[in-house]
């Protein structure tokens, strides 16, 4: 009987094969938005709607913890369409013996994160299951937001710029490194971040020159320009040298075996545009606090059409396919 | 200045010219895949192909060995450490991966010394180390035997499936079933060895062979001495990885490695049984080897009719002339080991270029 891996909350092709042949299959194909968020046509206005689940573990870690997480993550997933976030819900699962210390941290960072991002909790629900039936807690949020300016969605197209808001991989090798204790991460911290005043500011002034973004949390960079490229007549050409990664990430995915261009971020957008805007976005990008470190990492370009590949620096390309699972350490 | 030496040599490598066609095999599993990942398989010119070896360690391994894990855990109770590389291998029967969603308590480590740690933690369990791996890792599983003597520890055992390579690469020449003009020889196993062990390649086979590191400019300096070589029948074993590997290797190393294992004949997928090839339990520490402590029935051992890692593994065939190869057989359903691990030959084709 076929069961539930790990592989299948991946972000990789288990997961879309999951969503694709079980969750449509039996909820109808109406109700999966691949998108980061719905977009609804209410009578009278347009509304971004999205909603997501959290379970990590460690819930503390550096740089933020399961709250901040699932507040900034709905935020994220609502601006990066374009919308302003305005509401969260709140959906709490605990699981039986859950220190209320520990809930109370977690709900005032929550409170937090929200007022920095100027969203509001309007509503929500808590559900206790017995002991051993759930991992401490785990958090839904939803969020709704409505447009202001226009919808960041436009055609992609060969020539333009794909551009990263900062260094890959930080979250995911933080979560790695505490849930194996490896004792030489140094002071690596999660990225983790709400992004709607970084993406406000870019599409005030280069919003039409914007054709895509995306938060690149499970799956990285990879999994985005993936999910871009399929079944298109264009590819994504990423120019290794180009993409920003911390010294320490490098050096713990090379021990590992992992790539960090596949490794999970909390705080970082990836993004389309056209040719012409690439600098002037890359150069606001810059000025906000979560985007200091923002580059174009490469263009839309049409010689393996579908796919997404990589030139390293002395010109040799690789190709930079879909996740299929989970990355595991490897033996030497 | 490094990186423009780099693309000066880069663009020496791809102006070559090749008058026959050349064959150079890399053992090593990680060189297969930085081939890929650098780009310099890319960049490599015409007439030149890098056949890959058997130089990854969960490849080899036979199906037999993790048949022989899984009826231990699974008739013991016990929990299963082991590097992430094998979770996904599949067995004759199933994987650690699938025996894990079943129920068994299979526990990823980053270090063998990991594995003692968890026996300290679950004195009622046995804890199983699926000790895996070349000359590189054999050193820290021994060390970590000795450091469950000296603690103490009853509920701790290693199921011993460790290799030695050149052996392997013997075996693989004495057969003489494919034209193979030279080699790049494994840097890491080296740094432990050191380059003599290697000499046989150039006295017994009159074939050169360069020990390579795994950055961009060791695989092209790497791959251009040998074609100097090749080409002018300097028939020697180069050291192309000095900053890392001396001449002796790692003396502590191999004494640590001699003083927990003996030498045995071992069952390599491909090559079948090579002689002095497998490191076994020394009888003084029977106590930490599975093999010995658990007397457990392991039903009959099978290999996929289709799969054919071990020509893979022998340098006859590339990935994408296996049959399976992306029609069966990829990382998410992986029929044969060469798809799964990260330094199997086929799942680096599959990775960084399937067309």
């Amino acid at each position: 009987m076929k069961k539930i891996m790990p592989g299948h909350g991946s972000g990789g092709k288990l997961m879309n094969d999951m969503i694709n042949n079980v969750i449509k299959e039996k909820l109808g194909k109406d109700s999966v938005q691949l998108d980061d968020s719905a977009v609804l046509d209410l009578p009278g206005s347009k509304i971004a709607f999205t909603t997501d689940s959290y379970t990590i573990t460690p819930i503390f870690f550096p740089g933020g913890d399961i709250g901040k997480l699932a507040v900034n993550g709905t935020v994220n997933d609502l601006a990066v369409m374009g919308a302003v976030p305005l509401y969260l819900s709140c959906s709490l699962i605990l699981e039986e013996g859950f220190d209320f210390d520990s809930l109370g941290k977690i709900l005032e960072s929550m409170r937090i994160e929200a007022d920095a991002a100027g969203v509001k909790i309007v509503t929500g629900d808590t559900k206790i299951v017995p002991k051993g039936k759930g991992d401490k807690i785990f958090i839904n949020t939803s969020g709704i937001g409505v447009f202001k300016n226009r919808l960041l969605r436009d055609e992609i197209k060969t020539g333009d710029k794909i551009i990263v808001s900062g260094t890959l991989g930080d979250h995911g090798i933080t979560i790695m490194s505490l849930r194996n204790e490896l004792k030489f991460s140094g002071d690596l911290k999660s990225d983790c971040a709400s992004l709607n005043s970084m993406i406000e500011k870019i599409s005030l002034k280069h919003g039409n020159g914007i054709k895509f973004i995306r938060d690149a949390t499970r799956g990285g960079l990879a999994s985005v320009l993936n999910e871009i490229t399929l079944d298109k007549p264009f590819s994504a050409c990423i120019e290794e040298e180009a993409v920003p990664v911390k010294d320490e990430v490098r050096g713990i995915c090379d021990l590992l075996g992992l790539d960090p261009l596949y490794v999970a971020n909390e705080g970082k957008i990836v993004i389309v545009a056209e040719k012409d805007a690439a600098e002037g976005i890359v150069n606001e990008l810059r000025t906000d606090k979560s985007g200091r470190e923002a580059a174009v990492i490469g263009e839309i370009d049409a010689a393996y059409p579908g796919k997404v590949y990589v030139k390293t620096y002395i010109g040799g390309k690789r190709l930079l396919p879909l996740l299929i699972e989970e990355q595991l350490p490897r033996i030497c | 200045m490094k990186r423009e030496l780099i693309i000066k040599l880069t663009q020496l490598l791809q102006k070559r010219n090749i008058d026959n066609e050349v064959r150079i095999m890399e053992v090593c599993g990680t060189h297969t895949a930085q081939f890929f990942k650098t780009g310099v398989k890319d960049m490599l010119p015409p007439g030149l192909t890098l056949i890959d070896g058997p130089g990854c360690p969960v490849c080899v391994t036979p199906n037999s060995y993790l048949d022989r894990g899984i009826a231990i855990a699974k008739d013991k109770n016990a929990i299963i450490a082991t590097f992430g590389d094998m979770i996904k291998v599949p067995s004759s029967y199933s994987s650690l991966a699938m025996e894990k969603s079943e129920g068994m308590d299979v526990r990823i480590i980053y270090s063998p010394l990991d594995a003692i740690d968890i026996a300290e933690k679950n004195q009622d369990r046995e804890v199983l180390l699926i000790s895996v791996g070349f000359e590189t890792t054999a050193p820290s599983e021994a060390l970590t035997l000795l450091e469950a003597e000296k603690r103490g520890i009853k509920n701790f055992s290693l199921l011993c499936g460790n290799k030695l390579t050149p052996p392997a690469v013997d075996a693989l020449l004495n057969a003489d079933e494919v034209k193979i003009d030279g080699f790049i020889i494994p840097g890491h196993v080296s740094t432990i060895i050191g380059k003599s062990p290697w000499n046989f390649i150039a006295e017994k086979y009159g074939k050169p062979g360069v020990i390579s590191g795994f950055e961009t400019e060791d695989l092209i300096t790497g791959v251009i001495s040998l074609l100097d070589m090749i080409k002018n029948q300097d028939i020697s074993i180069k050291n192309g990885y000095t900053s890392a590997v001396r001449d002796g290797g790692n003396i502590r190393a191999m004494e640590i490695i001699n003083s927990v294992f003996d030498i045995t004949d071992s069952e390599w997928r491909g090559l079948g049984i090579v002689p002095g090839s497998g490191l076994s339990i020394k009888d003084k520490y029977s106590s930490f080897d599975a093999g010995k402590k658990f007397d457990v029935a392991v039903p009959p051992s099978k290999e996929h009719p289709g799969c054919r890692c071990g020509d893979l593994l022998r340098g006859l065939i590339l990935p994408p002339e296996c049959p399976l190869f992306d029609k069966g057989c990829s990382p998410e359903h992986a029929i044969g080991p060469c798809m799964v691990s990260s330094e199997g030959p086929c799942s680096a084709y599959y990775r960084y270029w399937r067309k």
